[in-house]
């Protein structure tokens, strides 16, 4: 870890002020004290916004709800309001990491973890998102736990978070917050940049801006809600692949669906045409299967991924399965209640 | 930097590097060596303490995040003569062989048993409306934080499961 | 120094005749307390005034020469103290039992991730900062094998191998028969606490805190490597967080930091990082496996083969014994054992828990099921039709030999009948299934000491041995308060010092019955002391609560001890170990669930029944055998090294990607059995080891369990999600 000031936040215009070249907000530090050790991220200045008041708090807001950005983890999991409107984002939030980190993880950080590929992640190692222009080590390197959608030529490193699935599924915003105080609205399709060839560039932050809050719209009311995250052991690892559904039924078919999934892009992934492709239709399995094949349609996978093809089918005709009610909801899969 | 710590009810003053983390500062400033380092990245859970009455780990915060919380260690849960319920349990029941990971699965089972009571969910939760019940699978997910090499896990969670029978 | 007992002929049952009641009971460890509390010294936790901290640097090319180490590169780092590196620096952990240095290759790199110097400030935030900045310029070699599967010098053990018959006509011949290949990837340690040494120098006296497995040898290794005298070297290694291995020989934390303290004048500590660990501690090998069976209709093996490659550097002489049970398992006229070993640069290979077995037998004893479902033979019923009557290989006669019966009994305790034809039985979306293997693990005794104290009313045990969490302190003093009879409260036993008599230490499953009987014998001796104080024969005499008895005389312990006595004992192997075989046996049951989607394999419940002579303490014996299973089911399951293809370096080098099995990945049903059984032949405590037996076959009773649910085959490990569904998908499932 390098030598920084650390620099604690009363309020947001400080941190704002604070921010720029070398500067770096903490919160949960979960991910980023795990970087700073390997000299991942080399900050002179660490800001700490923990102590920032009215960013805290799960909230009304319109039609749906407003998550603080330094809303744990693990409270917003538990929030009533996220169980029973949203559950499939307090699923996928409980089928990440550790309980230990779920309590220090902030909303916002989870946001914006970085990706956990190990050529990222070793410092003696060739990686354009860590340094940008030095290449990436992963192409003929060893490649499982790669993204197969999205990728680039410079970057093929998988988004890691599984909360950021879930709120991609439900079709959250996150409120962006600028040095002057003035706050935008925007998707996480927004938020997210595709790597190109600046794998560097991960969101359209702008300098001095925060995420404040994230905003989930009015609930899916009558929807089925599942995450299938699926890992290389039970429990305490990054997903594999992972899928997040929100479905609601209109009598034997299904009316609306929105999908996300995780291990299998180089951000929270989503795509409309597999939503569309089941609006209307009667759920069964060739449905599904085809959904997925719309999914995979512009995969490149690593060689080692390749697998990733078949399991993201797999899990997805799992998830649908249950969502539509083909097979008996096991845990992972809830249905909405009307309130809280 | 200086910082104001109060640790198992002591309140203690460090001057550091604001590079410290919460564990270095409890193993090498306080001596308090029961918190245990095995990964320093938030990967294995022998460095659970409770931070103000939740357990984290303490390798992934910084100490100087920490002015004036209540950190509580396995110090603090009890001593080789007066052990706490939990700690009895694990002595009597082999929840452990070398010892390493140990006080990290104690801090970690005190923390979670105040989060099912809670009614906190977790991944194998079969509904989130209602409580939770303190089953096998609900321990068993809810400790996963906790590595054992020497895979004491059967006889760890045999621990917990007598422990909160006596608590009851 | 004291008179050597030599293990030449089977000795008399005498702990199933004292009196105390202690031995074999499922007493708590008794320092457990400190280490629930939190109070259990490690070796980096020793509070010393005036302590530095030192961070390794490793090599960030493959193989060449470190043409220049920039010290200046790091001169602003704030209390630096120095960077360490040069002609004693160790290249990587010395071999188990090795007695002297490790290679210490100077500016040359064999691997990457190999320890090239040591960074030292005053505190640890600056030595870590200084030893990631430091630079370093190399010099490259650019041929380089890092693949065994496309190594260039791939070495035949011919003088080692086993051939008898003709495997390839029985083959031919055969009624069945299976032959098939299968790979296991590179596994680590990965013991929870990191290699961690604190030196400091008193004049030309060495005192290491470690943490080590085996100090009589490591002793030595540590004063070779820094060149000076054993008798200058002291080492503690009173608590040792997880060894498996790991930590059989010196490694560069603790050669680093001795090297530093001496030149800083002041103690140096230095823990590896986890990282550090996995690219500079010795792994275990990766293999590749063609295990080949024939039979008659009737189940009759007419031929084993089972050959491997494994790899490790050049200079190294440790190879993974893969066939080690394959040989005494079954008996075949036609066998086949022959190893190669790729000499390759990658992080070296080495001891990790039950080398050999440990990878040999999840091929071997999965293609056995293999050959069991093809002649459609139960596949218990198969392994008993082929037990040999003498160890195949070397023609000994086996000692006690519990395979039959662990067989039988687990096959009825576990409800193998209930066992349902293959991809028959489903739960919801869970195909259920159920498989078996043997489990055998040989069983060795090591050269051991160690001195008892008497007194009235206290007996003090002291020996070099070490307690990995393995249960020394538990079962040596038992051996004690049973052989002396005084309650076990009464005893203290000091361990870890080199300073205390020398024993085997702890690795190969060998340290129970090795320092237990030096133990034993110490205490034997005393008897005999007290006998002739209370004027009976030493037959005669019973000891219990603190009561001496025989020839109708009776003396508390503080009549006849008005003085403390002492007495050493110490054994090493002998005639026995010549003419009988000795091993651990047993049989393990495995029920899976595997997930008709995605693949995802949960273990539901196992069983373990296990022959390891008598049982020495029921409570650290069953942790140790289910800790072994548990590792069984992450060789089968989780666990997996990976390496870039074109560094060799590892790539899944953290506890986050290297996926040692979780809480939520073992059920709370691991169950153990041991059999009621005395070796004669072992030692005189008619013991056997445990620490490896358990892992032992496991991993195979697993996958064989995930074949009998879902009908795949696993022959590459681990059974991750991918390759299940890949077999799954072959099977048009």
């Amino acid at each position: 870890m390098k030598s920084f000031d650390y620099i604690r936040a009363e309020s947001l215009s400080d941190a704002s002020k604070a921010m720029g070249d070398g500067a770096q907000l903490i919160a949960g530090g979960t991910n980023l004290l795990d970087l700073m050790k390997l000299q991942i991220m080399s900050p002179d200045r660490v800001i700490d916004i923990t102590r920032l008041p009215g960013l805290s708090d799960v909230a009304p807001y319109k039609d749906g709800v407003k998550i603080g950005a330094l809303v744990s983890n693990s409270d917003l999991a538990a929030d009533p309001k996220i169980k029973a409107l949203y559950p499939v984002l307090t699923r996928a939030i409980v089928a990440g990491a550790s309980g230990q980190i779920r309590n220090k993880a902030s909303t916002g950080g989870n946001l914006l973890q970085r990706t956990r590929c190990p050529y990222f992640y070793d410092t003696s190692m060739a990686c354009n998102k860590r340094a940008p222009g030095t290449g990436c080590s992963a192409h003929g390197g060893a490649g499982r736990m790669l993204a197969i959608l999205g990728t680039s030529d410079d970057c093929m490193a998988a988004h890691p978070s599984d909360m950021a699935v879930a709120l991609r599924a439900l079709e959250a915003h996150v409120e962006i917050t600028s040095a002057n105080g003035e706050t935008r609205e925007v998707g996480l399709d927004t938020l997210y940049r595709l790597p190109g060839d600046r794998p560097d560039l991960e969101t359209t932050l702008a300098e001095g801006e925060i995420i404040t809050a994230v905003i989930l719209p009015a609930p899916v009311k009558g929807s089925v809600q599942s995450y299938r995250k699926v890992r290389d052991r039970a429990s305490y690892a990054f997903a594999l692949v992972s899928v997040a559904a929100v479905v609601t039924m209109d009598g034997d078919k299904i009316d609306t669906a929105s999908l996300a999934f995780g291990g299998v892009g180089v951000r929270p992934w989503k795509d409309a045409q597999v939503d569309a492709l089941l609006h209307g239709q009667t759920p069964d399995q060739a449905l599904f299967a085809k959904a997925a094949d719309r999914l995979l349609a512009q995969a490149k996978p690593h060689p080692e991924a390749e697998f990733k093809r078949p399991l993201v089918k797999r899990a997805l005709i799992a998830a649908l399965r249950e969502a539509t009610g083909l097979a008996p909801a096991t845990a992972g899969t809830d249905k909405t209640r009307d309130a809280v | 930097m200086k910082t104001e710590l109060k640790v198992n009810g002591q309140l203690h003053t460090l001057d550091h590097d604001p590079r410290m983390t919460l564990l270095d500062a409890l193993r090498d400033d306080l001596h308090l060596t029961g918190t245990k380092k095995g990964c320093d990245h938030g990967q294995c859970g022998a460095c659970t303490v409770l931070l103000d009455g939740r357990r984290i780990n303490a390798c992934l915060t910084l100490a100087a995040m920490h002015d004036g919380c209540e950190i509580t260690t396995i110090e603090g849960l009890g001593e080789p003569e007066n052990l706490s319920a939990l700690q009895t349990a694990f002595v009597s029941k082999d929840g452990y062989q070398c010892g390493y990971c140990t006080p990290g699965q104690i801090m970690s089972a005190t923390g979670m048993m105040d989060e099912v009571r809670a009614g906190d969910p977790s991944h194998v939760s079969t509904d989130l409306s209602g409580d939770v019940p303190f089953d096998d699978a609900e321990i068993a997910e809810r400790m996963s934080g906790n590595l054992c090499r020497c895979s004491a896990y059967p006889f760890i969670r045999e621990a917990i499961a007598m422990a909160a029978e006596v608590k009851k | 120094m004291t008179d050597t007992f030599k293990m030449d002929e089977a000795q008399p049952r005498l702990l199933d005749e004292t009196r105390q009641g202690v031995i074999g009971t499922p007493m708590d460890r008794p320092e457990g307390k400190l280490k629930v509390s939190g109070r259990a010294p490690y070796a980096a936790e020793i509070a010393l005034d005036g302590m530095v901290h030192g961070v390794l640097v490793r090599a960030t090319i493959t193989r060449g020469q470190i043409t220049a180490i920039d010290e200046t590169s790091i001169h602003d780092t704030p209390g630096l103290l120095g960077v360490f590196h040069g002609e004693h620096f160790v290249r990587n952990p010395a071999q188990g039992m090795a007695a002297e240095s490790p290679e210490q290759p100077g500016t040359r790199i064999d691997y990457h991730g190999q320890p090239i110097a040591l960074v030292v400030a005053k505190t640890f935030e600056a030595a870590r900062d200084g030893a990631h900045k430091l630079k370093i310029s190399y010099k490259p070699d650019d041929s380089v094998d890092v693949d065994p599967q496309t190594a260039s010098n791939v070495v035949s053990k011919d003088d080692d191998a086993v051939i008898i018959g003709d495997v390839d006509s029985a083959m031919a011949r055969a009624d069945a028969s299976v032959d098939l290949q299968f790979t296991t990837p590179g596994q680590v340690a990965a013991a929870m606490e990191p290699h961690a040494a604190i030196a400091q120098w008193q004049g030309d006296q060495l005192l290491l805190h470690g943490s080590l497995q085996m100090l009589r040898f490591n002793k030595r290794e540590l004063a070779d490597a820094v060149g000076i005298d054993p008798e200058n070297v002291r080492i503690l290694s009173p608590y040792i967080g997880g060894g498996f291995g790991s930590k059989l020989g010196i490694g560069a934390e603790a050669v680093s930091a001795a090297l530093a303290s001496r030149a800083l004048g002041c103690p140096v500590r230095v823990v590896m990082a986890r990282q550090t660990v996995f690219d500079a501690v010795l792994r275990r090998t990766e293999t590749s496996q063609r295990v080949r069976f024939a039979a008659t209709k009737e189940g009759k093996l007419t031929a084993i083969a089972h050959d491997d490659t494994v790899s490790n550097l050049s200079d190294e002489g440790f190879a993974e014994p893969v066939s080690t049970a394959s040989q005494f398992l079954y008996g075949a006229e036609n066998m086949h054992f022959l190893q190669k070993v790729a000499q390759i640069h990658r992080t070296p290979a080495g001891s990790v828990r039950a080398p050999g077995e440990a990878v040999g037998m999840l091929a071997f004893e999965a293609g056995l099921d293999e050959l069991a479902e093809k002649l459609d033979i139960c596949p218990v019923q198969l392994r008993l039709n082929n037990l040999p009557e003498r160890h195949p290989a070397t023609d000994q006669a086996f000692s006690a030999r519990a395979l039959a019966q662990a067989l039988r009994e687990g096959a009825q305790q576990f409800g193998w009948s209930e066992r349902q034809p293959t991809a028959s039985r489903r739960e919801g979306d869970w195909y259920i299934g159920m498989g078996m293997a043997s489990a055998a693990r040989s069983n060795m005794l090591v050269p051991s000491a160690a001195r008892v104290t008497l007194e009235a009313d206290r007996i003090v045990v002291e020996t070099d041995m070490t307690d990995i969490g393995t249960g020394s302190y538990a079962i040596l003093g038992q051996i004690a308060a049973e052989m002396l009879g005084l309650p076990t409260e009464k005893v203290v036993v000091r361990l870890g010092d080199t300073d205390l008599p020398g024993a085997s230490g702890s690795g190969g499953s060998f340290g129970a019955s090795s320092a237990g009987s030096a133990v034993y014998l110490a205490a034997k001796k005393l008897r005999e002391e007290l006998a002739h104080s209370l004027g009976c024969a030493a037959e005669e005499l019973t000891l219990q609560d603190g009561m001496a008895r025989g020839a109708n005389h009776e003396k508390s312990f503080a009549e006849l001890l008005p003085n403390p006595i002492m007495a050493e004992g110490a054994i090493e192997g002998g005639k026995t170990a010549d003419e009988y075989f000795s091993a651990g046996f047993g049989a393990h049951f495995c029920e899976v669930a595997v997930h008709a989607w995605t693949g995802e394999t949960r273990v539901r419940r196992m069983l373990g029944v296990f022959g390891m002579g008598r049982v020495l303490n029921e409570k650290t014996a069953r942790s140790q055998a289910v800790g072994g299973m548990i590792w069984g089911v992450g060789a089968a399951l989780t666990e997996e090294l990976s390496h870039d293809p074109r560094t060799g370096h590892i790539v899944s080098r953290d506890l986050a990607n290297y996926h040692v099995p979780a809480h939520a990945d073992i059920p709370r049903q691991m169950d153990v059995v041991f059999l009621e059984e005395r070796d004669d032949q072992a030692n005189p405590m008619q013991t056997k080891g445990i620490g490896e037996l358990g892992i032992s076959g496991a991993g195979a009773a697993v996958v064989n369990a995930i074949h009998n649910a879902c009908g795949v085959r696993i022959y590459d490990f681990p059974a991750t999600p991918d390759k299940v569904i890949a077999g799954l998908e072959a099977l048009g499932r």
